[in-house]
């Protein structure tokens, strides 16, 4: 038959799929062995778009940095050198933006997903990725809410709020205490959102019982486009220190205007300062930025590891961020986690990471210690801005200079 | 001690020490509202439109400020190159954008500036991202004693410049044709046309006016506030309520309506506090609407 050697019986053509099928099978195998070293993709999500966006590329530059160097000193050893697959997210400047990006995440089939950024993101984003029961990393989001629903899945490496207004407070007596008790009198500028009333409301709460009286509390809107009033305000009540709780714009221009204006407090002294400990602006206004300290998110000065990575980062001309290192350790922290979980199973990595007690980081904490999520090591750093440069005045273990206090007028 | 000491504190606010620096604070920022609200009185009095891109503008401007400094251009001598070229720019939008695109219809002009300004906005953030950019020039913490206050130098330049700009604006204004026609086209458009004038050509003059007036407001602000994709906006809010209240299309309206409100912002925000402080100028805001409609300069409609 001249057509047979073009006919195909369905039993020629079964036998010749399944032999393929099998050869093809048989070809495929190695790679089944190398599943062990398979990918293990990890969610990198961050506000770069909207309001925050400076914020969430700084954070994002530090994670996908930091999963860099992991895949190239040969990934996870414990999964045969698996390399960190980074799945970016943008979670827009809002919580549903996050919360939608958790849902991609999720069905991308991610192992885990580090950042957020923002407090009220984080709170969303946690939630969404706790009915999967997705482990979370929190990179920054200081409120304290986020640690305190009993979210299994949930982890915060840095501290929480209320830790970070203690230490202030506390090494605000400290520093005024070996001056001399210098400072009496104190007066709050604070944006009045959420956070800066939050926080001027604690203030007014503790600072008395600590020997310090508040003469005035003066609120202001974001963006706010004038600072002179408050400025003579401050002028007029003449406190001894000045504790402005702002966001970055407003906290450069009350300190423009109050040099301008000649008034220098005995201390500008903030917490979690927008602009206080910021590398950008004590090299654009110097002058401004002197003097002023900050209790903040901040690495180790004597860390090789974290002078190394600062180094690398001003190369790539960014300014080294808390969001950068945050970030960064973040995710070392995840990668410390599959290390010891030997398995991208999210409930093993989730456990792994509520035992983690990685230590070699580049941050100033104690040891590592999850309790109800929340890192009991983590602690911020008092900074002070003294010759063009930030340092870290306490404590003492981690500090490389000394507080000036009083500032010369 | 539980509480702060309130006596002492409305002592402080009520003595002529901190209100007389206070009053010219708010004189001083009050002329630069002036600036950015003659250029919006200016536009309204002519087009009668209401130019919903002039925060755009006024931002864009910024940043062409900003630029010009990195160049080396100081601020105040970008005026002389950013004036002319963004009056080229206002010209060119309305020449051939705003004008074709309202079919003569005024309401079309109004959307079609508010759809400049989406994509003067969004240009610049996807160009420039959210990022706060700031200049730091030499003179920009130098301040004059006056005895009883500090006056920062670029607040007076500012003040000083705001005058200047208003002067020349009333000279071409009054003296020249092209200022003659304008008035014409504003008082009585059809008879301005009968009478040989080209109406397409004045409205794209004054709006390039309008926008000149914001690249020169930009320069003002640029050496002491920062620059970011919205920077224009906190002053354009401001600016409608100066052209409400000095009367729409009023160029003196504008001038006396900025200090005044400047003044008012200043002082509320003394006794009321920053957050409340822009409560008093949409106070006199209603008050005008209620009163007097036409504003204080305003002819009556």
């Amino acid at each position: 038959m001249s057509t047979c050697k073009f006919q195909l019986s369905r039993r020629r053509f079964l036998t010749t799929t399944a032999a393929i099928a099998a050869a093809s099978g048989s070809l495929a195998m190695p790679s089944v062995l190398r599943a062990a070293g398979a990918p293990v993709k990890l969610g990198v999500l961050h506000p770069v778009s909207g309001a925050l966006s400076y914020s969430g590329t700084q954070g994002r530059l530090g994670a996908t940095m930091a999963i860099e160097e992991i895949n190239a000193a040969g990934g996870i050893k414990s999964l045969g050198g698996a390399k960190i697959d980074a799945v970016l997210g943008d979670a827009r400047s809002t919580p549903e933006g996050g919360t939608a990006e958790v849902e991609k995440m999720n069905s991308d089939g991610v192992a885990c997903i580090v950042g957020g950024y923002a407090s009220n993101i984080c709170l969303a984003t946690t939630q969404a990725a706790a009915r999967y029961d997705l482990p979370y990393v929190v990179d920054v989001g200081v409120a304290d809410g986020i640690v305190t629903r009993g979210l299994k899945n949930t982890f915060r490496f840095g501290p929480g709020f209320g830790v970070i207004a203690k230490t202030a407070l506390d090494n605000l007596v400290k520093i005024n205490d070996a001056a001399g008790k210098v400072a009496k009198t104190v007066m709050i500028v604070h944006e009045d959102s959420l956070f800066g009333s939050g926080l001027a409301k604690l203030l007014n709460a503790q600072l008395p019982s600590k020997g310090f009286q508040v003469l005035e509390t003066v609120s202001h809107p974001t963006p706010n486009r004038d600072f002179n009033t408050i400025v003579l305000k401050i002028k007029a009540q003449n406190p001894d220190i000045v504790i402005p709780a702002d966001y970055y714009n407003e906290y450069v221009l009350l300190a423009r205007t109050m040099l301008q204006q000649h008034v220098r407090p005995k201390a500008i002294y903030s917490v979690l300062g927008g602009a206080a400990s910021s590398y950008k602006f004590v090299k654009e206004f110097p002058d401004a930025a002197k003097g002023i300290m900050d209790c903040n998110h901040w690495f180790n000065p004597h860390s090789d590891k974290a002078l190394a990575l600062k180094k690398k980062v001003e190369a790539k001309g960014q300014f080294f961020t808390y969001e950068v290192y945050l970030n960064y350790s973040c995710v070392g922290l995840v990668a410390d986690a599959l290390e010891r979980a030997a398995s991208a199973d999210r409930a093993k990595i989730t456990a792994a990471l509520a035992s983690s007690t990685w230590s070699g980081h580049i941050m100033p904490y104690g040891p590592t210690k999850f309790v109800n999520g929340q890192n009991e090591g983590a602690a911020p750093c008092n900074t002070q801005v003294q010759d063009n440069d930030i340092k870290v005045i306490l404590p003492a273990e981690f500090a490389n200079g000394k507080a000036i206090f009083p500032m010369k007028a | 001690m539980c509480h702060p000491p309130l006596p002492a504190s409305i002592l402080v606010v009520l003595s002529p020490a901190i209100i007389i620096p206070a009053i010219l604070n708010g004189l001083l920022t009050g002329a630069v509202y002036a600036l950015v609200a003659l250029g919006l009185t200016l536009v309204y009095g002519v087009l009668h439109i209401i130019n919903f891109a002039h925060g755009a503008l006024l931002t864009a401007a910024m940043f062409a400020a900003f630029f010009a400094y990195q160049f080396g251009i100081d601020p105040y001598v970008a005026i002389f190159l950013l004036a002319p070229a963004f009056f080229a720019v206002g010209y060119a939008l309305q020449r051939l954008v705003i004008g074709p695109a309202a079919h003569g219809d005024d309401r079309n002009m109004l959307l079609v500036t508010l759809g400049i300004a989406v994509i003067i906005e969004n240009a610049l953030l996807y160009a420039f991202r959210a990022d706060t950019r700031t200049i730091d020039v030499p003179y920009a913490f130098q301040s004059i004693d006056f005895g009883f206050t500090f006056v920062a130098v670029p607040r007076l330049v500012g003040f000083a410049a705001v005058f200047a700009v208003a002067l020349v604006l009333w000279l071409i204004m009054t003296f020249t044709d092209t200022g003659k026609a304008i008035r014409a086209v504003a008082k009585e458009k059809v008879g301005a046309e009968l009478a040989g004038i080209d109406v397409a050509h004045v409205y794209a003059v004054t709006f390039g006016l309008g926008t000149a007036c914001v690249a020169i407001a930009a320069c003002l602000l640029v050496p002491t506030y920062y620059v970011n994709p919205s920077a224009g906006n906190a002053f354009v809010l401001v600016a409608f309520t100066i052209v409400v209240l000095g009367g729409m299309g009023s160029v003196p309206g504008a001038l006396i309506g900025g200090l005044v409100i400047g003044v008012v912002e200043s002082l509320s925000s003394l006794f009321f506090g920053d957050s409340l402080g822009q409560v008093g100028i949409f106070l006199i805001f209603i008050a005008v609407l209620l009163v007097r409609p036409s504003g204080l300069f305003g002819a009556r409609a």
